[in-house]
């Protein structure tokens, strides 16, 4: 991708579901479509074996984006793993907004292990976004004179917060 | 008062009647000092002469049913406990046969944040806290501060839907007109915000965390006990470090583990020593699971919390649009 070769990259993280989402990526490969090169892939054995709190973590330790990716709706391996994801992944997309954390940096989706096609789509259309948003900013402050200020920011407000009891 | 010292008299009357049969009844005594009460764990009928129900007695009982599985005990609980009692039968974590619930209609508890910030000093030991009907007296250094209950109540219990208990064995006082449920305006005018704002009020706040665990300790719904992830040796989900960045996490482990299953009693902000306003978190998920699921943890008995189950369509999510 001639746009995205003149920046730098970022870290998104993929998980990916071991029957279908990782074999959709394998397809678009074998097919020799251009994709991105941002993404880090980690299979997994099912959509369902991925606890939100992955993406949290990745997400808090600097990735710019997380994508996970399982079989569509009643063509899980397991059955009913990736219903169960659905429901998990949902509500932490929902629940990014409260923190801070821009949600749009997550997201979930189906691909099949035939859909090489839309696997590139998808792997394009998401690293886009993400290079629209730039890099994640650091939760922990980066420098000796952020921590210090953080510090006299907190003794200075004292110890109560106002807005709750 | 006179109706609270009555209705005390007809809960510890309730209680004696069944204290035998019980291995043990759960309420409040005074704790340090006046101000402040502390569980009670009435064993005989010398423990039963301390118990007190006041507003200032403010813990969810239903954090320790979990510990006494296997044996059959009573709690005396508010509308808000109730629900975690119901939250935690639901999940199969006791048995309906072994708690006896000897339920409150609730008029809403104190909030000791609050009366520390209304109070002209820090109040340090308070010497005696007489409650009128809307007014609480309170002694300290000789000198006596008048607050009004109202303004000293907290926020669960002012926009409280659920002053009744929704589940109980005995029930003590009268019950409350049906009522709305409401956010409070800090949490409203908190959701509001930009990202930007949002992330700098959490690094902010949570870099004040002390990683004491109170609020997963409280929590009635934390059943884990060791096996809690955050205490776990596998550093790959939190390190030792108390930085804004893990503090935060073990919060987001928090939230997430209570999703759909928390039932807003509120015990995790009042048991911060640091006061982090961690019920933003959850009533923002709350409303997140009402809104997806129609779902409210706690309300009614024999329902499966949303995310132990699925349907094969999902009405209210919408992820195949790109």
């Amino acid at each position: 991708m001639s746009a995205q070769d003149e920046q730098r990259e970022l870290r998104i993280v993929g998980f990916l579901c071991n029957w279908c989402s990782y074999g959709g990526a394998d397809t678009a490969g074998v097919a020799r479509f251009i994709q991105p090169t941002d993404l880090r892939i980690i299979r997994v054995p099912c959509s369902g074996r991925i606890d939100p709190l992955f993406i949290v973590r990745a997400l808090l330790n600097g990735a710019d984006g997380v994508l996970v990716s399982g079989c569509h709706p009643r063509d899980c391996h397991y059955a009913e793993g990736n219903f169960y994801a659905r429901r998990r992944l949902e509500m932490l997309k929902r629940f990014l907004p409260i923190t801070g954390i821009d949600e749009r940096r997550f997201e979930y989706t189906w691909v099949s292990a035939s859909e090489g096609q839309r696997w590139q789509h998808v792997v394009t259309e998401f690293t886009r976004r993400i290079h629209e948003l730039g890099p994640a900013p650091f939760f922990n402050p980066v420098s000796e004179e952020e921590w210090a200020k953080l510090a006299l920011d907190g003794a200075a407000r004292g110890a109560s917060c106002a807005c709750h009891g | 008062m006179s109706g609270e010292v009555s209705q005390l008299e007809e809960l510890k009357a309730a209680i004696r009647g069944q204290l035998d049969s019980l291995d043990c009844v759960i309420g409040w005594e005074q704790g340090y000092d006046p101000l402040h009460a502390t569980p009670l764990f009435i064993r005989s009928e010398a423990d039963l002469e301390r118990l007190t129900i006041s507003p200032l007695a403010v813990h969810n009982p239903a954090t320790y049913t979990t510990g006494f599985k296997g044996k059959k005990i009573g709690l005396v609980v508010r509308g808000c406990h109730s629900r975690s009692v119901i939250e935690l039968l639901n999940e199969k974590l006791i048995e309906r046969d072994e708690v006896v619930l000897f339920g409150l209609c609730c008029d809403g508890v104190v909030s000791q944040r609050k009366i520390r910030a209304a109070l002209p000093a820090d109040p340090g030991f308070v010497e005696a806290v007489e409650l009128g009907k809307d007014e609480l007296h309170i002694t300290v250094a000789g000198e006596q501060a008048t607050l009004k209950l109202q303004e000293v109540l907290a926020d669960k219990c002012l926009h409280c839907a659920y002053p009744d208990p929704l589940v109980a064995d005995v029930l003590i006082g009268e019950k409350h007109a049906p009522r709305q449920a409401a956010s409070p305006a800090c949490q409203d005018a908190f959701e509001a915000l930009g990202n930007e704002e949002k992330l700098a009020f959490w690094q902010d706040t949570m870099s004040r965390c002390i990683r004491c665990y109170a609020c997963r300790n409280v929590c009635p719904m934390c059943v884990c006990q060791d096996h809690c992830i955050a205490t776990s040796r596998d550093h790959l989900w939190m390190s030792q470090e108390n930085t804004p960045v893990e503090n935060f996490m073990f919060q987001m482990i928090h939230v997430s583990h209570l999703t759909g299953r928390c039932t807003e009693c509120g015990e995790c902000e009042r048991a911060c020593p640091v006061d982090i306003p961690l019920m933003l978190l959850r009533r923002y998920m709350n409303k997140q699971v009402r809104e997806v699921f129609g779902h409210q943890a706690g309300i009614a008995l024999d329902k499966t919390p949303p995310l132990l189950t699925f349907q094969v369509e999902e009405a209210r999510i919408k992820e195949r649009d790109w």
